[in-house]
């Protein structure tokens, strides 16, 4: 087994592995809670390794069967892929610190099942980021639904338990109906569906053809949320806070237009995406959603489903990113997953631990928290002002990256639509954190906490980890998009 | 690539004769078994003439790799006068089939019998059994359509005894085995009358010998008669929507030990049959056979994938919801037929050996549970997976695999299907495939939130670990099922070989 192959294992196993291992210690939390954080780590050395390498030229490359003519399970990492992994690996441990805070403070049952279904999610989301073909991402994109399913109905009552039911019937259903037919069509149309530079299917489909599979395989990845498949996100924020973060910002609607993404850049490539009036139909869908969904976000008073619905929109913008002609967005979109992921988990950690410290979870009730909450807050204010896009946070990258590649393909709708949307967000993103922090209008006092000493002290540390990263991602903008340069098909 | 052409599996001299060793094994060993003295030797009886059957099944895998068919001239009568056997691609993957299946079957009768038979009936039990292997392992192998229905008539009464033995654990076994017997007679008489009118017009009863005579008729309203006939006498013994009535009573109260051999082979030997006659004894060109095909076989099939996997939704019971679903299952097996493409027919043919396995597990697994527990609803089964965690695993292998899994050998048999579908360009299959597919998703989901997720009711009937003779069979067909799902090169070359048997000279 050679060094890269060996890396992809561990990448799989580890996750896995420490799963079993949080099963079986699930009676002592203390020994339960140490294995998670060790695994995370590791896990994320493991990314960090794969990482450099695929940046230094040697991509981790790793067969693992042929079960039948035609159809590998098999791995191999690129630029795109090893930025998820490690991505998903370093959320993973900041996630796992804030859940530790969380899942105490507020006393939850069921603990061993909900750390064993996350290490399980992350095995998920390894497969998926290191899939070598569409066959072998498939496999992990399902694995992924059912490890989550048990997080979202975590509470077990009637809202969760509905709102698990939508979940995996929208999710496996677009699946079965819409994703795998897309794949077997391109697997007849190719011979393979191994994710090609430069675009598998580029010279091999007719236009109806094209059309039709772009289609399939867009909004059969159904994580990415995308219109009218996105009714299971804002469902799914009955689940407690640490499992929001996660499905926002770590795993499924990161896989989603992580698919999205390889899909464009890998199976189309830029002329087939260029040529396609599909593309168009969905850069047409994703404005709208971003739209639509930003005003339904202002019109939300519980601060979750707020954000939840933040998270459609910002998703369509990188549906809409991996949609431009000419790939002029790839590469922006990336970026854009990568910041919205660190933003997002941000702002769903600060809803959990103002929970978990007042019990307060509509915006209406923030008003003046601030002063008892300080750091959360301010956290949370950099947060929303990074999924805004101003500076100094990452997030104005990324967003001046995508805005300019619509103006550049002169795609208007597109661009007027992220404008617009950007400038709503000013509107029902900032004032959570505003109202909060300045002094309170009118003479009601601001809730006290319901656990002494409020915020959990691992809850604490979680957020402004992840604030932190907002800005020194502002920084190295930069190195991140010269990492990705290759996957637009073009030399470096 | 695994090569059969150089697969040896016998010495020579028994594989000259292996065509009929393989079919006459299980009858030798139905005779002793009936006549045996206690219910452990006519066990042991049992395993072997299953084994042998299996041993002969296999060479004869090597044989027609090599030679591409064999016949043997029963007695050394040559046909077309004679009797002959007539072993092709398509026959040695259902021998192979039904074989293996009465080998695990036998095995896991050894320690589960005496939960559902009484104890003085054990050896005329093993004896029936025996004699409704020979039966299918005939009709897989025969070359003569009226043989064919003397072997179809040999499994079947075999089968309706059998199904009625389970009168022990619930008496309901008695009106499916006598509902069973009726329809499986007209099923058997529609198709010796349909024999009839092909013999007429014709003058025989060989396949190949009729096949050949067929070609040169025009299609006159006898032909047509006989046809129609045969496909709907075998569509009955088929279970081809909507004359399945009969399968779920019989699924449901039959001892544990034919409900996995039944489920594994019977409506599956009658699909061979007629694929057989669909494709091969009625020339490609025949107006009729085609308009059946399109009209008739591939709507009837898409009714069978969706109307049957509702009423496997809505089911409470849990062997009812299984043979509901094997109704529908052996719709998606009709439908990649329909595409009559040898990408199709091998799909389907896929799915039909996939299908066996998987219901095979599921079967067992239940049948090892109900040792202990007389578990017949879903809700009866919760809290399973914490008293007897091997066999929930196996079951849930099995239900994965039916629901379409990925890494399980169930997905690879979809995924062959929608190829096949897209192909021929058959896009409504496609639609039918996925929608039949969430609704599996739905009972299976059903099944394993019972047995895994729900707590036991306190006070309830607590579940046993199945003995070591049923967990060992049970959990190699369990590790098959995801064995297959990472390397599915076996079933495939069968599979491909079969349906290049079944259309070779078509497409």
């Amino acid at each position: 087994m050679s060094t890269g192959e060996l890396l992809i294992f561990l990448a799989l196993v580890v996750p896995l592995f420490a799963a079993a291992a949080i099963y079986a210690v699930g009676r002592m939390p203390d020994v339960r809670e140490t294995l998670t954080i060790v695994a995370c780590i590791v896990l994320g050395v493991i990314t960090i390794s794969m990482f450099m390498r695929v940046g230094a030229g040697d991509p981790p490359v790793w067969t693992v069967a042929r079960p039948m003519a035609g159809l590998e399970v098999a791995f191999r990492l690129e630029p795109l892929g090893a930025l998820f992994a490690l991505m998903a690996s370093v959320l993973w441990g900041v996630n796992s610190l804030f859940s530790i805070g969380y899942m105490r403070g507020k006393r939850e049952a069921n603990q061993t099942r909900f750390y064993m279904c996350f290490a399980l999610a992350m095995f998920a989301v390894m497969g998926i980021a290191m899939a070598a073909n569409l066959f072998t991402l498939f496999i992990f994109y399902e694995v992924l639904t059912f490890s989550t399913y048990p997080l979202v109905t975590h509470a077990g009552d009637v809202r969760a338990r509905r709102a698990g039911r939508i979940y995996l019937a929208m999710l496996v259903g677009a699946s079965l109906v819409l994703f795998l037919p897309g794949i077997i069509g391109v697997q007849i149309a190719a011979g393979t569906t191994a994710f090609t530079p430069g675009g598998l299917l580029s010279g091999r489909v007719d236009a109806a053809t094209g059309n039709a599979l772009l289609l399939l395989l867009v909004f059969g990845a159904a994580k990415a949320a995308l219109m009218p498949l996105h009714g299971w996100l804002p469902g799914a924020m009955v689940a407690p806070a640490p499992v929001s973060a996660m499905l926002h910002a770590v795993a499924v609607v990161k896989a989603g237009v992580f698919v999205i993404l390889k899909v464009s850049a890998y199976i189309f490539g830029p002329n087939l995406i260029s040529a396609l009036p599909a593309a168009t139909w969905l850069l047409w869908i994703a404005a709208g959603t971003i739209v639509i969904a930003s005003v339904v976000a202002m019109t939300k008073d519980d601060l979750k489903a707020r954000l939840a619905w933040s998270t459609v929109g910002q998703l369509a913008y990188i549906t809409s990113a991996a949609m431009l002609p000419a790939a002029a967005g790839l590469v922006a979109g990336g970026l854009h997953m990568l910041v919205h992921a660190f933003a997002k988990i941000t702002l769903f950690m600060c809803a959990g631990a103002i929970y978990v410290a007042t019990g307060a979870s509509k915006v209406s009730e923030m008003g003046g928290l601030g002063r008892s909450m300080p750091v959360v807050f301010s956290c949370f204010l950099v947060g929303a002002l990074c999924v805004i896009g101003l500076p100094p946070f990452a997030g104005m990258w990324s967003k001046f990256l995508l805005i300019s590649a619509a103006f550049g393909t002169k795609e208007w709708f597109t661009a007027a639509a992220m404008i617009v949307s950007s400038l709503l967000g000013l509107l029902y993103l900032a004032p959570v954190a505003l109202r909060a922090l300045l002094p309170p209008v009118g003479d009601g006092s601001p809730r006290a906490f319901i656990r002494p000493g409020g915020a959990p002290g691992p809850a604490v540390a979680a957020v402004v980890a992840t604030s932190i990263g907002c800005v020194v991602l502002f920084l190295f903008a930069d190195a991140v998009t010269a990492y990705l340069a290759p996957i637009t098909g073009r030399a470096r | 690539m695994i090569s059969f052409e150089t697969l040896h599996a016998a010495p020579p001299a028994l594989v000259a004769h292996a065509p009929v060793l393989m079919v006459a094994a299980p009858l030798i060993a139905a005779c002793a078994a009936a006549l045996s003295p206690s219910a452990r030797t006519s066990w042991m009886i049992s395993v072997t003439g299953s084994i042998f059957a299996a041993w002969m099944a296999l060479a004869l895998v090597g044989e027609v790799a090599r030679r591409g068919a064999v016949d043997y001239a029963i007695g050394g009568f040559a046909p077309p006068l004679g009797i002959a056997l007539h072993i092709d691609g398509l026959s040695v993957l259902m021998a192979l089939l039904v074989s293996s299946a009465g080998v695990m079957a036998s095995l896991y009768s050894g320690h589960s019998l005496a939960a559902d038979v009484r104890a003085e009936k054990h050896t005329l039990f093993q004896s029936g059994f025996l004699l409704c292997q020979t039966g299918l392992l005939g009709l897989v192998s025969t070359g003569d359509a009226f043989n064919a229905f003397v072997f179809l008539e040999v499994s079947s009464i075999g089968t309706y005894a059998l199904v009625a033995i389970g009168e022990k654990r619930d008496r309901r076994a008695l009106p499916a085995a006598f509902n069973y017997l009726i329809m499986g007679t007209i099923g058997a008489t529609f198709y010796v009358i349909g024999i009839g009118f092909l013999y007429a017009a014709t003058g025989t009863l060989n396949m190949a010998d009729m096949a050949a005579r067929l070609a040169t008729l025009s299609d006159s309203s006898v032909v047509q008669a006989g046809f129609a006939f045969v496909v709907v006498g075998l569509g009955i013994k088929a279970a081809m929507f909507p004359l399945h009535g009969w399968l779920p009573g019989a699924y449901s109260y039959a001892p544990s030990l034919i409900a996995i051999f039944l489920a594994a082979t019977a409506t599956k030997t009658s699909i061979y049959l007629m694929a057989r006659f669909v494709f091969d004894v009625f020339p490609n060109g025949a107006a009729f056979g085609q308009g059946f095909i399109t009209s008739v076989l591939a709507p009837l099939a898409a009714a069978a994938a969706i109307v049957c996997s509702l009423q496997a939704v809505f089911e409470k019971e849990i062997r009812r919801v299984l043979a509901f679903s094997s109704v529908a299952q052996v719709g998606f097996i009709l439908l990649g037929l329909s595409l009559a493409s040898v990408a199709g027919a091998s799909a389907g043919l896929f799915y039909l050996a996939a299908h066996a396995l998987m219901k095979m597990t599921l079967f067992m697994a239940l049948g090892g549970l109900a040792i202990s527990l007389g578990a017949r609803r879903i809700d009866e089964l919760a809290g399973v997976a914490r008293d007897a965690p091997w066999s929930a695993v196996a079951f849930g292998v099995g239900a994965a695999s039916l629901a379409g899994v990925p890494l399980t050998v169930g997905f690879l048999a979809k995924w062959r299907l929608i190829e096949a579908a897209l192909q021929s360009g058959q896009i409504w299959i496609v639609a039918v495939l996925a929608i039949a597919s969430l609704l599996t998703l739905l009972y299976v989901g059903r099944m394993l939130e019972a047995i895994f997720f729900r707590p036991a009711p306190a006070g309830a009937q607590r579940a046993r670990e199945a003995p070591v003779g049923v967990l060992v069979p049970l959990l190699v067909l369990a590790g098959l099922n995801i064995w297959f799902g990472l390397d599915a090169s076996l079933p495939e070359q069968l599979a491909n070989a079969a349906a290049r048997a079944l259309l070779g000279g078509a497409s």
